[in-house]
């Protein structure tokens, strides 16, 4: 996994940002965000009542302090849209960067007279078929119908090991933009042209289908609560003033409320959702919802497939245990050789494991190979001699020899056993029928792997390995991870019931899966991500697509999501905390003229009524940018417990939400203090 | 340490130590388990059903528990509305008191109905015999039965699982009445009556005072409404005195008792939660923070009264015992700033001494008490207020910790935070928009016609800020469903008892359908059980952030409206 670092914001960003700032003022776009709204509607008051204090006493005192309080509205405004501008921007300018990689490439599709012809990449429609041999770059997503390639994903992924892509299987997607290898394939369009996961994605980031998630609705709900309670006091305020003989002016009414309602949260909220998609596409994974991001943050159960997760790759050979009546020497060059013409990655292993020191003088030339069978369930060679050696799973082999009259010899029953049990797998040696001795294998697990389970743990995450193995080895491995809880033997439909069950029980789940069989379980899931290497059946039924193929991917995601909901509980606890410097200082700025005994709650000392006003509403702008960059990074998520989080949090945006305005609103009024 | 002040605390543990067992047999009422008192209430209850036709076994969903509630409310307004304008000509009427007239009778007969208890009438004249135990007493008994069951429906809905049926209102209702606060009148009204106050339904007793004068004095079946106002946070007073009333609170020892059960069920409620979830930590926590924001209210109190008022030192007149006027000398200062919170903390609303006359920042803290509403609160509907604001800070920190925010096992979601916004917006509105009306009028001295009088400003019988604190404070009293009053206000005329009546009806209603209906639908949701990732409600930390919510979103609110009465009349007391 990468992180790409870069800065905020560049320089581009930020005008393409700054300009949007301003067309986001139209109130059709702004009343999605009833807090900013009012923030409008409260500006336009004040732009008004300038105007007529210009007209009635021209450029005067009052003419200046109401244009101020214009323009830092105006400003506050400015901000706001800003930050979701540069969220938009940062999303979009990353989502292009993915885009680039697909621009019109020369694409050889297929003719119905048997001919293959040239055309643009854009013009390929979901159905067509096209062929690409080494050399060529892939013009579009599709799947593989015919044949084998290899294929340098690194345009998209940035890992530059090239990956085998092939018909049939789980392993049969291509993406548009990356580069044939060697051999040639055939190649079915599976997306009309603006319709792949990237065009889904970028359309989210950018707003036009941008939905607010269930969540987002419901904290609208909540700060749309707060403006009505602070329109209520602001409102209610004006008789209350006549009947204390305090006139109060607009200004002040306007300032009072807008200082009041939470406009730090109002403003950020959108750039936040934004951010959580944006950083889900730096982690190259793509969403096809902001909700799914959401929903991450959720998860309480995790599903990860075993091989490729917690384990690297396969399972490596690590021991010979010859029968007792079989010298070691003889066994291991029996391993060697039934295993030396064989390509999968345990018969690699065995050689590996022997040595040189041995291989070397081993041959199978004139030997006839026999490649594994579902139907006799193990592997060999006959060499030209005749003899016959066969490598299998224990029943197999010993169905093999009790036939032929054989016994299993005990101890290599004995041995089998062990090496179940401490998590391995067991190839059982034969040679004309006759058992020779074991071979264990053993998974290798990831390092960093438990560490990483023991964090999801402590996020209240259980995770669940799924494995083909039997339950004994896979009891081991799991309990050596450190993973939760474990299926053994696994079909894919168990996936599906283990979902089922635990989603019955009010859990939510993840899982990771590839192949066309995981797609119902994926659709299942309350979170699926779908390898980009996987089949368009698995893509299309999950909500997110890894990029990466990286199936650890998973715990990424999680963080991604409950970095979200923090972000938007933290400003929000923040953004409301502040309210209660501002009303100290914007309460005794409306009364002191009449009541002079008010200077009392005047704890801030500020220097006059309009310096208290100005610098509450100063300060109430400059937060925005201010925490700009926390929105689109996102509050840091550390996995210590709900309770310790809480704790840090409010610590942090709850009582730092009540000091620093108090200290904010101070150091502005001495500033201000000097131009009044 | 100065007596009073260990009155005051006495007042306070012992309080505690009745809540805490009394928590445990409420709980047992509401689970229907065996309890001493059954040989005496299960035939009575059974024929009860019997006769009404009720089935108390019948589960019913909150909709159904709600439409019970509010029919039988709206069956007794318009019993109580009858009684109140027919008691002249109505059985016992030993003093020949009138009818009562229809603005007045709604207002009475609303504000007896929601639990509230604000009087624009003196008992003494204003009621019959009959109608303080027909119409005021059962009422009495009634509403504080009807919060509790409210609440006991929630208790139900909390509960790990998943269900629709949350038990059966009527039951609920008259378990509450029958075991929880019957019992406890009894006790009350015979340690009255052994205090000295009366209870018969003779007229009027003459007796000659030490100075020859012959005097007309009101009495009646006094004790026995006394025990019910004071134990289900009614606070409507036999007499006009209320409870300042030498007859209706004769000793220092009738004081304690009845201001013991001012906060008694209240503080018993949050206890019989902790055992009726087997969450006996949540109920310290709720406690904990009901109990520092009365503190913070009370302590301040206390100090401001037995300082006494410095406007008085001004003018050379000593004041050892504290600011003295309109307290009781038998009470004294701290006891009667005791009671002056836990009458506005909760919703009893009874009185001792006289509010209006307590110092500015104490008459503040009373307001603040009434705004917040929920620091034990009301009988039963104390907890539904607190609910409210659990529920928005379970929402905003469970965002806080990076999860979809969950009560109990349940997702909080729109629907549950629009609910729970509107009723904390409810409150605020209904004050700030009561008490914003009255003051146009009053800043604009308009001509009321049938409404007033006079002109607005005639309803005033102080000028400036402390007028702007009597128009707040019967808002803000009405709001709270709480019924005490800065009784310098003209309250006894269309405009105040239709205005208050609203406010009245609103703030009763509301805020128990809110919460019933939030539990309700929480109660519908899958059940989703703790993991490690789950934030718990019954930490410190949870604790701070309600009481951090609370104070935001139910106290900030009033900081300007406050910072107009009683605060600028502090300040400028110098």
């Amino acid at each position: 996994m990468k992180h790409k670092k870069s800065s905020l914001f560049s320089k581009e960003l930020a005008s393409v940002a700054f300009k949007q700032s301003f067309v986001k003022l139209n109130p059709k776009d702004l009343i999605h965000n009833p807090v900013m709204f009012t923030v409008e509607i409260s500006t336009t008051v004040m732009l008004v009542e300038s105007m007529h204090q210009l007209l009635v006493s021209g450029i005067s005192h009052s003419f200046i302090y109401n244009s101020t309080i214009f323009l830092i509205l105006l400003l506050t405004l400015l901000f706001a849209n800003f930050a979701e501008a540069i969220a938009e921007a940062r999303g979009k300018a990353q989502a292009e960067s993915l885009r680039k990689t697909r621009e019109e490439t020369p694409a050889k599709i297929l003719t119905d007279n048997g001919t293959l012809k040239i055309i643009s990449s854009s013009e390929l429609r979901k159905g067509d078929i096209f062929y690409c041999e080494a050399g060529d770059i892939i013009p579009t997503d599709g799947e593989i119908i015919e044949g084998l390639a290899t294929i340098d994903e690194s345009a998209i992924t940035g890992e530059s090991a090239p990956v085998i892509r092939e018909a049939g299987g789980d392993k049969s997607s291509v993406t548009g933009g990356t580069k044939v290898l060697s051999d040639q394939i055939k190649v079915v369009v599976t997306t009309q042209p603006g319709e792949s996961f990237l065009d889904k994605m970028i359309a989210l980031v950018e707003g036009a289908s941008r939905q607010k998630t269930p969540n987002e609705i419901a904290l609208t709900i909540l700060l749309a609560a707060f403006t009505l309670i602070f329109i209520i006091v602001c409102v209610t305020l004006k008789p209350f003033a006549d009947y204390a003989n305090t006139p109060i002016t607009i200004a002040a009414f306007i300032s009072l409320f807008v200082c009041l309602i939470p406009t730090t949260i109002g403003g950020l909220l959108s750039a936040i959702g934004i951010a959580g998609m944006d950083r889900a596409l730096r982690a190259n994974v793509i969403t096809k919802s902001g909700k799914a991001v959401e929903t991450a943050g959720d998860i309480d159960v995790l599903l990860l497939d075993k091989t490729g997760t917690i384990t690297i790759g396969n399972r490596k050979a690590t021991n010979f245990y010859p029968s007792k009546v079989i010298d070691m020497n003889e066994f291991i060059k029996n391993s060697v050789l039934s295993s030396l013409a064989d390509e999968t990655p345990e018969g690699k292993s065995i050689v590996e494991l022997a040595g040189a020191d041995i291989v070397k003088y081993l041959s199978i030339e004139g030997a006839s190979l026999i490649k594994f069978t579902a139907e006799t369930r193990t592997s060999g060679v006959i060499l030209k001699d005749g003899t016959n050696i066969r490598k299998g799973a224990k029943d197999a082999i010993k169905k093999i020899t009790e036939a032929a009259g054989n016994i299993f010899p005990n101890d290599t029953d004995e041995q089998v056993k062990v090496i179940s049990s401490k998590g391995g797998t067991s190839l059982v040696v034969m040679k004309n029928e006759i058992v020779q001795g074991v071979i264990e294998l053993q998974d290798i697990i990831k390092p960093g792997i438990s560490e990483r389970f023991d964090r999801l743990r402590k996020m209240g995450v259980k995770t669940v390995m799924v494995t083909g193995d039997n339950p004994l080895t896979a009891k081991f491995i799991a309990e050596k991870a450190g993973v939760d809880d474990y299926i053994a033997e696994a079909r894919p439909e168990d996936k599906m019931n283990y979902i089922k069950k635990e989603q019955l029980s009010g859990k939510l789940v993840a899982m990771m899966g590839d192949g066309t069989n995981d797609a119902p379980a994926l659709a299942q899931a309350d979170v699926g991500v779908a390898m980009n290497s996987g089949t368009q059946a698995a893509k299309e039924a999950g909500n997110m697509v890894d990029l990466d193929n990286d199936p650890t991917k998973l715990i990424e995601i999680v963080e991604i999501g409950k970095q979200l909901l923090m972000t938007r509980g933290t400003l929000t606890t923040f953004s409301i905390a502040n309210d209660v410097a501002k009303y100290f200082a914007i309460v005794p700025a409306l009364f002191i003229a009449s009541i002079p005994a008010l200077q009392g709650l005047n704890i801030m000392r500020l220097h006059s009524p309009e310096s208290a006003i100005l610098s509450a509403v100063i300060f109430n702008a400059i937060i925005i940018p201010v925490l700009i960059p926390l929105a689109l990074r996102g509050v840091a998520y550390k996995p210590i417990g709900a309770e310790a989080i809480l704790r840090r949090n409010l610590l942090i945006y709850g009582l730092g939400g009540i000091i620093v305005p108090f200290i904010g609103i101070k150091l502005l009024d001495l500033v201000v203090a000097l131009f009044i | 340490m100065n007596t009073e002040i260990i009155g005051v605390v006495g007042m306070f543990i012992v309080t505690l130590l009745l809540a805490i067992p009394l928590g445990k047999y409420i709980t047992n009422i509401y689970l229907r388990k065996k309890s001493i008192l059954d040989f005496l209430f299960n035939p009575i209850e059974k024929f009860m059903f019997r006769i009404s036709g009720i089935d108390p076994n019948k589960e019913m969903n909150w909709k159904q528990n709600l439409t019970a509630l509010l029919t039988i409310n709206f069956v007794w307004f318009f019993v109580c509305m009858f009684i109140l304008m027919n008691q002249g000509w109505l059985p016992l009427n030993p003093d020949g008191n009138p009818s009562m007239p229809p603005d007045l009778a709604f207002n009475t007969a609303i504000s007896f109905l929601v639990n509230c208890n604000l009087q624009h009438y003196s008992g003494e004249s204003g009621l019959t015999y009959f109608s303080q135990i027909a119409g005021v007493m059962f009422l009495q008994f009634v509403t504080a039965g009807t919060g509790m069951a409210a609440c006991a429906v929630v208790f139900n809905a909390m509960k790990e699982r998943q269900t629709e049926s949350l038990g059966n209102f009527y039951n609920y209702f008259l378990r509450s009445c029958t075991r929880i606060l019957l019992p406890i009148s009894v006790i009350t009204a015979v340690i009255l009556i052994f205090s000295g106050t009366p209870m018969t339904f003779e007229g009027k007793d003459t007796i000659i005072s030490m100075q020859g004068d012959t005097v007309q004095v009101s009495r009646g079946p006094v004790a026995a409404m006394v025990a019910i106002k004071q134990t289900g946070t009614n606070g409507g007073g036999f007499f006009g005195a209320n409870s300042a009333h030498p007859l209706e609170n004769p000793t220092y020892l009738s004081n304690m008792v009845e201001n013991i059960l001012i906060i008694l069920i209240p503080i018993a409620m949050v206890f019989a939660l902790g055992y009726y979830l087997n969450k006996r930590k949540l109920s310290w926590m709720i406690f904990g923070v009901m109990t520092i924001g009365f503190l913070l209210l009370l302590v301040p109190t206390i100090i401001q009264e037995m300082k006494g008022n410095s406007a008085i030192t001004v003018m050379g007149i000593d004041q050892h015992l504290g600011s003295m006027e309109g307290k009781e000398i038998r009470f004294g200062s701290a006891a009667s700033a005791y009671w002056g919170i836990t009458t506005t903390v909760t919703s009893n609303g009874s009185v001792n001494a006289m509010h209006d006359s307590f110092t500015p920042l104490s008459g503040a803290f009373t307001m603040l008490g009434m705004m917040v509403n929920s620091l034990y609160g009301g009988v039963g509907v104390g907890f539904l207020n607190f609910y409210i604001f659990i529920i928005l800070a379970v929402f905003i920190s469970g965002l806080m910790v990076g999860r979809t925010p969950e009560l109990f096992g349940k997702k909080v979601e729109a629907r549950e935070v629009k609910i729970a916004a509107i009723i904390a917006i409810l409150h605020p509105l209904l004050i700030l928009a009561g008490t914003a009306l009255a003051s146009h009028y009053a800043a604009n001295d308009t001509q009321m016609g049938w409404w007033f009088n006079g002109n607005a400003k005639g309803w005033l019988n102080n000028p400036s800020y402390h007028g702007f604190s009597e128009m707040l404070y019967e808002f803000t009293s009405s709001a709270a469903n709480n019924g005490s009053g800065f009784e310098g206000l003209g309250d006894n005329n269309p405009f105040w008892n239709i205005s208050t009546g609203v406010v009245l009806l609103l703030s009763r209603y509301l805020p128990i359908i809110g919460p019933v209906t939030i539990a309700g639908l929480l109660a519908n949701k899958k059940y989703i059980p703790e993991s490690a990732g789950t934030l718990k409600t019954d930490t410190v930390t949870f604790g701070i952030m309600t009481f951090a919510v609370i104070i935001i979103i139910a106290a900030l609110s009033f900081f300007p409206a406050l910072a107009l009465g009683p605060l600028a009349e502090y300040f400028s007391m110098g």
